[in-house]
Formats: structure tokens, sequence, C-alpha cells
């Protein structure tokens, strides 16, 4: 078990809240400040990241398993992909977000946008994380008794 | 502030309205519920009935556009220049149908192949790949929008490298094939996306129909010539066009046998109508400079490429590379018939893409079967087997005459079309009669490579005592489906040769022009 670096873990125990409120900002305000679903896909991995760098891989994937991040990869696309199919079956184009509010087309734009966007940060967190699991799981090439 | 709401006109879209997105639609979302879904025993079953309803889709659109016209869908609504467009016509309708065909045949073998060859924990993420490949292929033949095909392009080639990396398991070169594969293929796509962006500088819009309209005004500059040659060499990478071809023969012959067969009718094969498309719709072939390109460069190139894979072709030891240094001539037949320039040449090419696409899809499925059965695919290990697996070897024959050319085959017609293209040009140029002959001189070779095949199958002693047993029906179904084809389209040909021309037609008319919008107000 790391028990050094007291400063680091009190800090990021501390910061770990702080950036995945950031990060759901950053999503949901997406379609009127700059951000959206790839950036806030992006600061939420970070929070999982910087956990695992200070406190090992085993302990965040207590947190978040790996077959979770599987599913949020998929999930994500499936979400985005859905939204277009919803607007095919309200009569639409695929993907016209007009269709969920017929007699206010800008509204449903705002609607369709904010549920994509959604899509597309769980995505990228999923994404994210899965790359950190990918490198930080891989076992050394040459372990130190082969020398 | 409250807004007034107020009414849009609006006309509800019916599910044949649809049919243009549906096709590539179906099977993208069915990638991410299979990874979704994680359940081994459900990934084929998704797989399979997503590829049959793309096919289903595939023939409507064809029914559609058989006889001219096309059929436009916006996606989001969103008018083209600035939305997406999807445009179906002759030409790519014919490439969605054949895509979407191997993609349904090749399934039901690629289950037993699949088990046989793949770790059982990685099916799922093999089937997944395996749609998410499909999407790509049918994506960039569906859409109308040149950085669309770019990004259908890279979903296609990434799942591409995933699967030709899963022969991993079987043996380890898969790693370096797929990552030369890798290596080539980005920089082929980033040629071609240097190409769109020099074509985006010089007309400012990304729609095909739109870019076709602003090139006819603006005449020839140096960017447009430039983003000409970056998209050509960028897609001949993709083609494997020789001398570009160098990844192609390592990647089929190391991915799983399913994939082989399902890369060799297909992945080429979209690529090809890409450049058909920029050449003929976006591009005009009264370019100069893409005149000039298709004779002095096409033409050459496909003659070289005809003998020179033919007869490496005639020296391999492994059945699998044999078909892959065909696959490279082979596509020099079909690029031959689209640098003759007139639209039987053009039709030579498209019927070839088909006729190829079965006759190629049939011998690699034949090959997995004996690697299923002998564990590999040197003449050495699948000697004698030809007699002992009757019903695989009696396919690969119809196959291998296909291939050659044989009449009462498919791929007589295509050489007959490409022959008769090149003496109709005869008359002014003589130098076109030389092609005609080469024509039929590699098909020579062909017959040297493939007798050696059969040599190897039925003649030579098996390296064993132990008899081989039959493939399973499971996997003979869909060899003999194709096998029946390749005669099927070698005899009745009005259905191939019919779509075919009526597709070169389309493209040799040039861009359709922009989509004009009716009806509603977005």
């Amino acid at each position: 078990m790391i028990q050094h670096h007291l400063i680091l873990r009190v800090v990021t125990k501390l910061l770990v809240g702080t950036i995945i409120v950031f990060a759901l900002y950053v999503q949901f305000h997406g379609d009127f400040s700059p951000g959206g679903g790839f950036q806030a896909g992006v600061i939420m991995a970070v929070a999982f990241i910087i956990y695992g760098i200070v406190f090992g891989l085993e302990k965040v994937k207590q947190v978040f398993p790996a077959w979770i991040v599987h599913k949020m990869v998929a999930l994500g696309v499936l979400i985005y992909a859905g939204t277009g199919v919803v607007s095919m079956f309200l009569g639409y184009d695929y993907l016209d977000y007009g269709a969920f509010s017929p007699h206010h087309p800008t509204h449903g734009q705002h609607w369709g946008l904010l549920i994509v966007e959604f899509g597309v940060g769980v995505t990228v967190t999923g994404v994210m994380v899965a790359i950190y699991y990918a490198f930080a799981g891989r076992p050394p090439a040459i372990s130190d008794e082969d020398w | 502030m409250a807004v007034e709401p107020h009414t849009v006109e609006h006309t509800a879209r019916t599910l044949m309205d649809h049919l243009p997105v549906l096709q590539v639609l179906i099977p993208f979302c069915t990638g991410p519920i299979i990874v979704f879904l994680g359940s081994r025993r459900l990934a084929w079953p998704l797989a399979f009935v997503a590829s049959a309803l793309s096919l289903i889709v595939s023939l409507m659109l064809l029914w559609q556009v058989k006889d001219g016209g096309y059929i436009a869908y916006t996606l989001g609504g969103w008018e083209p220049p600035l939305g997406i467009e999807y445009r179906i016509d002759a030409a790519n309708a014919f490439v969605l149908m054949l895509i979407s065909l191997i993609g349904t045949i090749t399934l039901p073998y690629a289950l037993i192949s699949v088990a046989d060859e793949i770790k059982r924990r990685d099916h799922t993420l093999f089937y997944a790949c395996w749609m998410l490949c499909f999407t790509g292929l049918l994506g960039m033949v569906a859409t109308a929008d040149a950085f669309n095909v770019f990004v259908f392009l890279e979903i296609s080639s990434l799942s591409t490298y995933v699967l030709v990396a899963m022969g991993a398991d079987r043996d380890r070169r898969a790693l370096t094939a797929a990552y030369d594969y890798l290596i080539m293929g980005t920089i082929g796509a980033t040629f071609f996306v240097i190409g769109l962006g020099m074509i985006y500088m010089a007309t400012g819009t990304l729609n095909m129909a739109d870019i076709a309209d602003r090139l006819a005004d603006q005449g020839a500059n140096r960017t447009v010539r430039s983003g000409f040659a970056f998209v050509i060499v960028g897609m001949g990478l993709k083609i494997a066009m020789f001398p570009l071809h160098l990844w192609l023969p390592k990647a089929y012959v190391f991915a799983p046998s399913a994939v082989t067969v399902f890369l060799a009718a297909t992945a080429t094969k979209a690529a090809i109508y890409v450049m058909l498309r920029f050449t003929f719709s976006v591009y005009r072939p009264e370019f100069t400079y893409a005149t000039n390109t298709l004779e002095m460069i096409f033409l050459p190139l496909a003659v070289i490429a005809m003998f020179s894979a033919s007869f490496v072709a005639a020296f391999q030891t492994n059945f699998k590379r044999m078909l892959a240094y065909s696959s490279v001539a082979q596509i020099g037949y079909i690029l031959l018939g689209v640098a003759i320039l007139n639209e039987t040449g053009l039709t030579a090419g498209i019927v070839h893409l088909f006729n190829h696409g079965i006759t190629k899809a049939l011998m690699f499925m034949g090959v997995g079967a004996f690697v299923l059965r002998a564990g590999g695919s040197f003449y050495a290990q699948i000697a004698g087997l030809g007699r002992q697996m009757p019903l695989t070897g009696a396919a690969l024959v119809i196959g291998g005459l296909s291939l050659i050319g044989v009449p009462g085959t498919a791929g007589f017609i295509s050489k007959w079309y490409l022959v008769q293209a090149a003496f109709e040009r005869a008359p002014d140029n003589p130098m076109y009669l030389a092609i005609a002959v080469s024509v039929v001189l590699s098909s020579l070779l062909a017959v040297v490579y493939v007798w050696r095949a059969f040599e190897a199958m039925y003649l030579m002693a098996p390296a064993t005592d132990i008899r081989a047993k039959e493939a399973p029906l499971l996997m003979l179904v869909p060899m003999w489906v194709l096998a029946i084809a390749c005669i099927w389209f070698g005899i009745d040909t009005d259905l191939i040769a019919g779509a075919a021309a009526q597709a070169a037609a389309g493209l040799f008319e040039g861009s359709q022009g922009m989509l004009e919008m009716k009806g509603a107000v977005h």
C-alpha cells in the first residue's frame, strides 16, 4: 500500500469532486458557451485518471470497473444515434432535432443538441479512461527477473 | 423573452424516404449494440440480421435508381452544401449492393471460421469491428459529401486494421501485416484529406455536386490540380493500385480467413468507387489533367499490374498469397477499363468490380476451408485436399475458371467488355489493339497461377495419411451460392451488365447538379 505523498493524496481527494462538477458544467453549457461533450468527457476522465495515478490502478478500478468503461464507450454512440432514430420515428429526417418540438424547431434543436452532446460526453469519458487503463494495466515487456 | 410559437409546414417522412440513411445506420447501430450487450451468443445473430437488412435496403435502392435519376437525403434536415447529403444513383447503389451482398454471404461462413481461428473472448468485439468496417464501406459509398467520405474511410480503415491484427492468434505475423497496412493506409487517408483541403481552399465547399459546379466555373488552376493529384494518390493507396499495393498481400495472407474474404471483395472496391466518383463527377474527364492522368498514368500502371502481379502470383507457394497477388492484377483490369475512357470501358470496369468481388470471395472462402482442415494454405499443406474435400474443390475450380475468364463464367463477361472497349478506341489509336491483346495475354498468366493451385489440390500426393473431412455445411453453402453466382452471371449478363452500363452512363454524364430543396423550409 502506497502511504507516501501525503499532500498529493489529500489534494487529489479534494480535487476529484471539483473536477467532476466542472466536467458536468462544461457538458451542459456546451450549447451556450465554449465546451461540449468532447471537452467534458476529457475532463471527466481526468478525474478518474488522476485518482488512478495517485492511488493506483486497483483502487480506481474498484470505483470505475473496466466493464462499465467498456459499456460506456458503446452507450454514448447509441445515445447519439438513438436521438436520430427517434427523430426518424417522429417523421423527420435522421438527426433533425426540430422533431422534438414541431411548433418551435429552435427549442427542438437545443434539446436534441443537449442529448447528443451527452452521448459524446459518455463515449469520450469511456474512451479516455479505457486508454489509461490499457496503458497503465500493461505488464512491463521485460520483467526484472529476465535480465 | 417569449417567442411566439409558429407552425412549420412539414410532411412526415416515410420509411422509403429514409432508405439512404438506413443503409448506413443499421450496421452502424448494430456495432455499439453488440459491444453494449457484450453477449457472445448474440453477437453473430445481430450482425447477420443487420447485414441481411442492409442487403434488402440496398436492393430496394438499386431498384429505384437502376433506370437513372438519384435519391437524395439530407441529414438533420440541413440543406446542402451546409448539411451532409447522401445521394444514391445507379453507380453507388450498385456498389452498395455488392458490399452488402458479400457481407451477408460471408457472415454465415465466418461463424465457423472465426470460431476456429480467433480466441473465444474476442468474438464479441470481432463482430462489432466487422459491423463498423461494413458501416464505413457503405458510408463512403453512400455519401455525397467529400469530407464525409474521409470520415467513413477512417471508420472502415481503423476497424480493418483491428480485423487484420486478429489473425495474430494463428500467426503472429498478422501484427506486422496490420501495422504495415496501418502505416500505408494512414498515408493514403492523409493524402486524401490534404487533397480535400486543397479542393476546399479553391471552392469553399465540400458537397460533391457543389464542388463540381464551382470547378466548372473556375477551370483549372494549380490548387485544383494538386488537389486532384493528392486525392488520386491517396485513394490509389487504398485501392492497392500498382505500385502502391505493397500492403495488400501481407494483409490478405495473415488476416483471419473470413476477414480476407470480406476485404478482398469489398474494401478495395469501395475505394475504387470513390476514385471513380472524384474522377468523373467531382472533376470532369474533360479537364485535360484528369484525362492525362487516366491515359498516361492509370493505363500503363494497369497494364504493368496485370502482367507483373500475375507473374509474381505464378511463383507463390502459398495459395492465399497467390490470390492476393492475383487481386492486384485484377485491380489492374478494373483500372484499365476506367482508363480506356469510353462508356464501354467504364462499364467493363464496374462489371469487373462485381465479378471479381464474387470470384475472389469464393476463392478465399475455399482456401479458408482448407485452412480449417489442414491448418495452413501452403501448396504442400493443401496437397490432394481437392480430392478429399470434393465440394470445396469443385467450388474452387469454378472460382479459378472465373478468375481466368473462361467463357461461361462471370470473369469472361468482364474481359469481353474490356476487349470490346479497347477495340472501340482502336480505329483512332492502334495502341488500343495492343491493349486488347495484353488483356488476353495476361489471362494466360492467370491460367498458369490457377493451374498451380489446381495441381496441388488434385494431382499432388497428400501430405499426411489423415483424410481431411469435407468443409462444414455452413461454409459450403455460402461458397456454392457464390459459385453458382459465378456461372449465373457468366450466362445471364443482363442483370449486372445492365446495372453497370447505367452506372457508367451516369458517371459519364458528370455531376447531376446541386439538390433543389422543395417543400419544407428548414
